[in-house]
């Protein structure tokens, strides 16, 4: 296949390949940027062509043709998107078929005598991907208005200045030789004016809006001096053209009012960008799911959808809820809410998360929670709440930009009485709007917010950022923190020839049933023997004959009644004994995280003390902080102590972060100045803290004490960087020095500056790679 | 020659006005609604003789 031997993993996979190259699209394999996916057998699409279905999504434009907006699933880089493109002009009565790189969605229009809408979505399935339709939501018309309205308004503005540019020139160039006649330059005036309202009135109506509204409420905003400047200028000018003296700068207006838009739409842009990463847990959530009712299924709105419904989640699609499998063993992949790429394993009873993509078989689950109850949900509500909050350096930025503000109008109007000149106090006006100022940090913050989230943890306060970038002190709780927060066999003693393995598959046979807490330790040993005449004693043990011979698990008294001597080790939890002997001793505990030891590694090489504040036992707390080589711990310590704990440190002038589970700990994590939560379990919405790791997964620490040095940085650089300008600008124009249109320059480049550094990776520990915008669940390879 | 100017200006005003009509249906239309496609566009032009 393309003049070379390819070697697939299946036969699908080839058929993929096939279906791209005897299409033409041979182009798609050299743009990709990686392998793509496995195509899995994929619930049928015809439910879609179902008119009721269709209600929701589809438009009807005239009485055959019809207009849906598909969402592209597995979309990993542009080279996708033009493949799906391709494919689904290909499709013989398919009007038209757009695909949005930037949103990422499909705009179709389809002859409905020629084709239906289940032939269009198969199209893309032939090519490995898979399109659902949906329901546009309202955010993203109103996002997709703002943008055309401020792209409309910059047009005019731009193009207005170049135009009267054009008249104001020959004036620049005759400047007192008297060649123009007096009408000839008349004319050119009154273009000028012509030209110049509407860029004054249309593309300046957001400023004037802006500062009017200030205005009524006795305030002065950001937007005052803009409008204030522009508003006497084009008055002044408006007027010499009238009255047919003086002097007209409709040049200078139209490139100021042209200047200021551009560096706001930039602004506008770069925030909508960020604005859909942060979102893009709502959007992935699936708009239908399949409902049983009794044996068979139909498929309903995921919206109409109950707690206590059954539902069927075919391989390769989303979990439409939050809720358990009841039936079927498959892999789920919850990098939308954990950022962790791996594939996490679902077996009956395991909880699933709405939105995660159930991989490999079907499953049916029982809802749990749905729409605005589910975690994906609570998640975006503690995100969005973060925009609430502020560091307090952006929020001192902000008090002092209001300040600047009054100290600007005050310069201009002192310099226009003291010089006469109207240009001067407009010079002022537009050269020093604190714009900079206010712009300098809401984009990094929604960076920020969006990059974390990506990663596994989600910004409930701003704020927190400036206290985790000044840290100096990380406070590690131990149970759900350090640890999994659940029972494993740490260690096992074995008293006779029977080896420790063996011992450990005994004990899970025996223990497969019951229901003590202690037996899930043994839950993930593999596959004992079979057991017979199990025997559960409450509280007690159990006991089953295995082979034939009697064999017990449990207490020490339990065991000890068959093995008739007294246990050889005393301090262990789970005893395992046969006829007249002992077998073995299991030392339980709640097992530590896989990633604890680098993670606290790697803080203490950030140069961050790591302490270790545990109510458990001292002596278990104190092993635990040898292991993981941290020097300052406490055990036994009751809440309180904890929270002495943290306002000692406190005292000495340290700045401490406290990571907990989040819940018995709220206390100490309220004192604490950035608080971090694990995120296990479902109660992500109760969780107080500054930052919650959705992937319940330590490693996501790291990520965020980086990310909030990267982005205070940033923030400091931008405010730095808008007073230094403005420093130097005010007295500048104060005194004459720089004219309207310079002004103009300064202060728009002064803002675009800050944009774009903005835009800067806010993570220089690592290499900055773009959040991926799908999901990449196995790194198997496929077509070829 | 300098009478030519009270047709010229004129038309150039007019003409401005046609061009953000043509630009406002542009817009309208949906034509600036995605940046960045163009970009990837050139990379994945069509070429092939048919």
């Amino acid at each position: 296949m393309l003049g070379a031997e390819r070697a697939f993993c299946c036969a699908g996979c080839e058929a993929v390949a096939r279906a791209i190259v005897a299409g033409g699209f041979e182009k798609y394999y050299e743009a990709r940027e990686g392998a793509g996916l496995r195509p899995d057998a994929l619930p049928p699409v015809q439910v879609y062509d179902d008119p009721a279905a269709q209600r929701e999504f589809v438009a009807t434009l005239s009485e055959d043709v019809r207009e849906a907006t598909l969402i592209l699933d597995r979309i990993r880089c542009a080279a996708c998107l033009w493949l799906n493109e391709q494919a689904l002009r290909r499709v013989p009565g398919v009007i038209r078929a757009d695909v949005n790189f930037t949103t990422q969605r499909a705009n179709i229009a389809w002859d409905a005598r020629i084709t239906r809408l289940s032939l269009v979505l198969e199209a893309i399935r032939a090519v490995g991907y898979d399109a659902y339709p949906f329901a546009p939501r309202r955010g993203d018309a109103l996002a997709r208005r703002e943008w055309r309205s401020a792209l409309w308004r910059l047009f005019v503005a731009g193009f207005g200045a170049m135009q009267v540019m054009m008249y104001a020139w020959p004036a620049y160039v005759d400047a007192g030789a008297g060649t123009l006649t007096a009408d000839a330059q008349a004319l050119m005036r009154w273009a000028s004016f012509l030209i110049t309202t509407p860029v004054v009135l249309f593309s300046c109506a957001p400023f004037f809006r802006g500062a009017w509204l200030d205005a009524r409420r006795r305030r002065i905003s950001l937007d005052t001096p803009i409008a204030l400047g522009i508003a006497a200028g084009f008055a002044a000018s408006a007027w010499a053209t009238l009255a047919g003296a003086g002097e007209v700068y409709f040049d200078s207006i139209a490139m100021i009012a042209f200047l200021l838009l551009a560096a706001r739409t930039a602004e506008l842009f770069a925030r909508q960008k960020a604005g859909r990463e942060l979102d893009r847990l709502a959007r992935w959530m699936p708009s239908f799911a399949l409902r049983f009712v009794g044996a068979s299924t139909e498929r309903v709105p995921a919206h109409l959808l109950a707690a206590g419904d059954r539902v069927l989640v075919g391989a390769g699609e989303r979990v439409p809820a939050d809720g358990v499998v009841e039936e079927g063993v498959s892999s789920a992949d919850e990098s939308l809410l954990t950022g962790e790429s791996r594939a996490v394993a679902k077996h009956a009873g395991a909880a699933l998360v709405g939105g995660s993509v159930n991989l490999e078989q079907p499953l049916v689950m029982r809802v749990q929670r749905t729409g605005a109850d589910t975690q994906a949900a609570a998640i975006g509500r503690l995100v969005e709440r973060a925009a609430a909050s502020r560091p307090l350096l952006v929020e001192r930025a902000d008090r002092l930009a209001q300040r600047l503000t009054y100290v600007v109008i005050a310069t201009a109007a002192l310099a226009w009485a003291a010089s006469g000149n109207v240009w001067i106090a407009v010079a002022v006006l537009v050269a020093t709007c604190p714009c900079a100022l206010a712009l300098a940090s809401p984009l990094v913050l929604t960076r920020a917010g969006a990059q974390l989230l990506a990663r596994g943890a989600a910004l409930t306060r701003s704020r927190a950022l400036e206290a985790l970038q000044r840290a100096t002190d990380v406070v590690l709780d131990k149970t759900g923190t350090l640890t999994l927060g659940r029972p494993a066999i740490a260690r096992t003693a074995c008293f006779s020839d029977i080896g420790a393995a063996q011992c450990r598959a005994l004990a899970a046979a025996l223990e497969a049933s019951s229901s003590h807490p202690l037996a899930r330790a043994f839950c993930n040993v593999g596959q004992g023997p079979t057991v017979q005449a199990l025997r559960n004693d409450a509280g007690q043990g159990v006991e089953g004959r295995i082979d034939g011979r009697r064999v017990r698990i449990g207490s020490q008294r339990f065991c000890a009644a068959i093995a008739g001597s007294p246990a050889p080790e005393a301090k262990a939890q789970v005893y395992l004994a046969g006829d007249g002997r002992w077998l073995a001793a299991f030392f339980i505990e709640d097992a530590l995280r896989p990633e604890a030891i680098p993670v606290v590694r790697s803080l203490a090489r950030r140069g961050l003390r790591v302490h270790l504040v545990s109510g458990d036992d001292a002596a278990m707390v104190g092993e635990l902080a040898r292991r993981l080589s941290i020097e300052a711990w406490a055990g036994g310590a009751t809440p309180q102590e904890k929270f002495e704990y943290v306002a000692r440190l406190q005292a000495e002038g340290r700045v401490v972060a406290m990571v907990g589970d989040g819940l018995n700990d709220a206390p100490v994590l309220a004192r604490a100045d950035a608080s971090i939560a694990m995120g296990a379990g479902a109660d992500v919405a109760q969780l107080h803290a500054d930052v919650v790791l959705t992937g319940d997964r330590l490693g996501a620490l790291e990520d965020v004490l980086a990310l909030s040095r990267g982005a205070m940085r940033l923030v400091r650089q931008n405010l730095g960087w808008a007073l230094a300008y403005n420093a130097v600008a005010l007295p500048a124009a104060a005194f004459g020095f720089i004219g309207p249109w310079e002004a103009a320059i300064g202060m728009s480049a002064s803002s675009f500056i800050v944009v774009l550094n903005a835009l800067r990776p806010l993570d220089t520990a690592r290499p900055w790679k773009p959040a991926s915008t799908s999901s990449s669940p196995s790194p198997s390879p496929s077509y070829s | 020659m300098e009478t030519s100017l009270y047709l010229l200006i004129p038309l150039s005003v007019a003409l401005v006005f046609l061009i953000g009509w043509v630009f406002w249906r542009a817009l309208d239309g949906g034509q600036f609604d995605d940046l960045e496609r163009p970009a990837h566009d050139v990379l994945m032009d069509d070429d092939k003789p048919k």
